[in-house]
């Protein structure tokens, strides 16, 4: 089985960590993630204007690829998941749609319609590997760790197209948590934007959501918050210091379980 | 030779406006087999009546043709006329020329070659048509009543207060239904067990009426004033019959863990119950989930303190048949499961609650004695969040959100809010809603004094998100109106949850061959003219079952059930529908397909003697139809390999007519 993957451009600079233990720790997993060849990027948000069509070819691309190759594209960052995942849907849900992007892709003599499976990481973890399986292959437990899981507002929602987890009462990343023998803490804001790109225009509002994120986790006991989204993760560390709440991404804790780091 | 009429009407612009109403008539005129064809304004009125009867006599017609609304509108107003002046009822036809064709049409031309078309297809099978004649069968003067809340109850009442038995079947031990458990009614603020236990010990006591409570409907066979109806009397393991509805038994009784349903959970009550003081029939109930003696065999302290000998650890369900002329469903409505809403925090914090379950801890019955405590540390709560249409309005089906408005939501969440104000005035009241829907007499006067006179904050807006936290639950919101995000500290959140029809309303309509909306509303015959009449003749709805209502509409669709059963009951004998199958027994080879796909069962097999041609006996198998039970659906003549079943009013040739006439 081939589990081809798009990283995205985020992951190739800013957050290289959340890719290369996303790779690693797959490998150590029995799902080697292949990159897709001359993958763009996916736009970065989904256009929420009907005729903005442009914006979206690069992620029909990757998932035609994709399902030319064995069927199934795996990503990691919450935005290129949400983007691809949404793009796929529609594709397949509305005829409008799917016609526009279809009279651009003739040209290269391509037809799609939502035909490939999109998984972000963590459902290949939870349903290609399996928990129990995940939890075998742990070499150094995260025993005792209070670890809160930072879902933002990307990665579920929205909750028809991104069939994952109930984007209000998740708990995907929990029983992760729990699966690498660390301890989940639950905390309500956990699903709540962190302020996005707003922390190019006006600091302010990012500021004032993710304290109270921080406050949040950390009143219900977590000592660290883990994302699959560089964007959360720059927001959130930005304003993490002196609030006793370390900010990581979910691969780097998943690779210290599973003993990948010390390899090397 | 036939001599048909055929009759064009206008119905004022309905059809006249994109139909050629003329030139319809005058085409009627070179169809062979019509004699005379007219057209007129409103063919339904009394003088367009007077139109047909006086054709009939004129001409001699031997068949009319009314091109006109639906048969479903005035094909009985048109059958009546011809048959006034003699002729049998079954001799007319109606060409649907509005609802399929003037109204789904733009281009008068188009429209107009339709209705030519429909009109030549009526003609054809008016032709064939031949005098039916129906048959009379008796009526079994009992009605039964499904459902004991409000609704029920007052059907009951209405129909024995007319003098015919009727019979009440409950699922729960006890009939009163949601009402029982509401603390105050709006407008009025008038006690709701005030007004409703006394209603309660009326049907209790009334000669005409027989309770079958903690009992189900299992089965219904027969056809609309001989209906056979199986009862399930769920075991309840005490004698009806002996318990005096003391309650000691429920006073000794050591199990003291089950959730009482009455308070909707918020409390706990005893594995033998009686489900509150006011209970009819007041008789104890044993609940076989949490009964020591009957999960574990050791206890049996409640027999050992029923000086009746009332209790019968051996009890088993039962199974009753009762014969009924006439049937009501007033299966009533749940409050839907919110806890798909996880925004709202239901699952995560036992501080948020739903309207009926903030209606019992208002109660001076219910678990916190009246006294407004929160469920989580039993402390007054000082500041309440109210959010309107909680799955109401929800175009989002995937957690289990309803399209329709509940109804009912903004005028309790008023009462709520005004109530909890009159007895603590320093509570902070905010009620988040999208719409504030008032209708009703004295509705808006209610809701205002809410506002105006009471200070409760009314704020057009969502509530994204609750957040509980060290005891409080932070309530994240939206003002609209101020565009405005506003974080609320508050003590309790109540949610008005969207009611949905009762659970076991869907398997029940099945079993009445009932017909149901897409939300399982009851469907009624016509949502105008015939509102408390499912399409099933004999079968009527009462209630929140047919749609979300208030306690005065229910209590007046009651009484409009009843007056519909008593005009059926009144009656000795029932004109049956002569438009039946009946079965070629000559062409019949006996397969049974027939009676596989009959809805009503009316097919049976007998086995019949046929002379053969070289004198000597055969036995063969051939279909029967009981035309009683038949309700002419038609499916068994399609079904039909051989073509031996066919339909009165509905042959195969009349239809094979009709659609020649069409194609032609």
């Amino acid at each position: 089985m081939v589990y081809n993957y798009f990283p995205g451009c985020t992951l190739k600079e800013k957050a290289k960590d959340l890719d290369i233990w996303g790779r690693r720790c797959a490998e150590a997993l029995g799902v080697p993630l292949t990159e897709i060849p001359e993958w763009q990027c996916c736009g970065g948000v989904y256009p929420l204007s009907k005729d903005e069509i442009a914006i979206r070819l690069s992620s029909v691309r990757a998932l035609i690829y994709a399902r030319d190759n064995g069927g199934t594209l795996v990503t990691l960052c919450s935005a290129c998941h949400n983007v691809l995942k949404q793009t796929n849907f529609d594709i397949a849900d509305d005829e409008n749609f799917s016609l526009k992007v279809n009279n651009y892709i003739a040209a290269d003599g391509q037809e799609y319609h939502g035909e490939t499976k999109v998984l972000h990481y963590l459902e290949l973890l939870r349903d290609v590997v399996g928990y129990d399986n995940v939890k075998a292959a742990v070499k150094k437990p995260l025993t005792g760790q209070k670890i809160g899981a930072y879902y933002g507002c990307l990665l579920l929602r929205p909750g028809k197209k991104m069939a994952m987890d109930n984007p209000e009462n998740p708990r995907i990343m929990e029983d992760l948590l729990a699966a690498i023998g660390a301890t989940p803490v639950v905390y309500a804001q956990r699903n709540e934007c962190c302020g996005g790109y707003l922390t190019l225009e006006d600091s302010t509002l990012p500021e004032k959501r993710v304290k109270r994120i921080l406050e949040n986790a950390k009143a219900q006991g977590a000592d660290t918050l883990i994302t699959a989204c560089p964007l959360c993760f720059y927001n959130l560390k930005k304003y993490a210091d002196g609030t006793g709440v370390e900010v990581r991404y979910l691969t780097d804790v998943l690779a210290e379980a599973l003993g990948v780091k010390e390899e090397g | 030779m036939q001599k048909i009429g055929v009759f064009v009407c206008h119905c004022g612009t309905n059809i006249a406006a994109t139909v050629d109403v003329e030139a319809v008539a005058e085409a009627a005129r070179h169809v062979p087999g019509v004699v005379y064809a007219t057209d007129y304004t409103y063919m339904c009125s009394q003088s367009g009546q007077d139109l047909i009867k006086d054709a009939v006599k004129k001409y001699g017609l031997t068949g009319v043709v009314v091109c006109s609304c639906s048969p479903r509108m005035h094909e009985k107003t048109f059958r009546k006329a011809v048959n006034s002046v003699g002729m049998n009822p079954y001799l007319l036809e109606i060409a649907n020329i509005r609802e399929q064709c003037s109204w789904v049409h733009k281009d008068k031309e188009i429209g107009t070659q339709k209705a030519i078309a429909l009109m030549k297809a009526a003609v054809a099978k008016a032709e064939l048509d031949s005098p039916l004649t129906a048959g009379e069968t008796p009526v079994v003067k009992r009605a039964l009543v499904i459902g004991g809340g409000i609704a029920g109850m007052q059907t009951a009442l209405d129909i024995a207060d007319a003098g015919y038995d009727v019979d009440i079947v409950e699922k729960n031990p006890t009939i009163g239904g949601k009402m029982a458990q509401l603390d105050k009614t709006f407008p009025t603020l008038d006690c709701s067990s005030c007004i409703v236990t006394p209603k309660m010990v009326d049907v209790g006591q009334n000669e005409k009426i027989h309770i079958y409570s903690y009992s189900e409907v299992t089965d219904v066979k027969g056809f609309v004033g001989n209906f056979k109806v199986t009862i399930k009397r769920k075991a309840r393991y005490v004698d009806e019959t002996k318990c005096t509805g003391c309650g000691l038994c429920t006073e000794k009784c050591p199990m003291k863990k089950a959730p009482n349903e009455f308070n909707l959970g918020l409390n706990n009550r005893t594995a033998i119950y009686i489900p509150f003081a006011q209970a009819v029939p007041k008789v104890a109930t044993i609940d076989p989930n949490y009964c020591l003696m009957l999960n574990k065999g050791v206890c049996g302290l409640c027999s050992k303190v029923c000086g009746a000998g009332a209790i019968n650890y051996k009890d088993t369900d039962k199974e009753i048949e009762v014969e009924y002329g006439a049937i009501v469903a007033a299966t009533g409505y749940e409050i839907m499961d919110v806890s798909k809403y996880d925004e709202y925090a239901y699952s995560q914090s036992p501080d948020v609650v739903t309207s009926l379950e903030y209606e019992r801890l208002m109660n001076a019955a219910g678990p916190t004695g009246g006294e407004l405590l929160r469920p989580s540390d039993h402390k007054r709560p000082k500041t309440i969040v109210f959010v309107q249409c909680v799955g109401s309005r929800e175009c989002d089906s995937t957690r289990g959100g309803k399209p329709y408005c509940s109804k009912i939501c903004c005028m309790y969440t008023a009462k709520h809010a005004m109530l909890t104000k009159d007895h603590y005035p320093d509570t902070d009241i905010y009620v988040f809603y999208i719409d504030v829907r008032t209708p009703g007499k004295n509705f808006d006067e209610f809701y205002r004094r809410a506002v105006e006179q009471y200070g409760v904050h009314y704020i057009k807006g969502a509530v994204g998100k609750v957040t509980p936290e060290n005891g409080k639950l932070i309530v994240q919101a939206s003002d609209l109106l101020m565009n405005e995000q506003l974080t609320i500290n508050a003590d309790m959140v109540v949610l008005a949850a969207a009611i949905e029809p009762s659970h076991s309303a869907r398997h029940l309509a099945t079993l009445l061959t009932a017909s149901m909306d897409t939300n399982d509303w009851f469907t009624e015959a016509h949502p105008k003219l015939r509102p408390v009449e499912s399409p099933t003749a004999g079968v009527f709805l009462s209630g929140v079952c047919q749609g979300p209502k208030d306690i005065p509409e229910t209590v007046a669709q009651a009484g409009a059930a009843a007056s519909k059963v008593i005009g059926l009951l009144s009656k000795d004998k029932l004109a049956g529908n002569p438009c039946v199958a009946h079965s070629d027994e000559m062409m019949c080879t006996g397969c049974s397909q027939c009676a596989d796909v009959c809805p009503y069962g009316a097919i049976t097999y007998v086995d019949k003697e046929f002379r053969m041609r070289d004198r000597t006996t055969k036995v063969r198998r051939v279909a029967q139809v009981n035309p009683a039970v038949c309700q002419g659906c038609g499916a068994c003549t399609v079904t039909c390999p051989s073509g031996a079943m066919d339909l009165n009013g509905f042959s195969n040739s009349e239809i094979m007519a009709e659609v020649d006439a069409l194609c032609r």
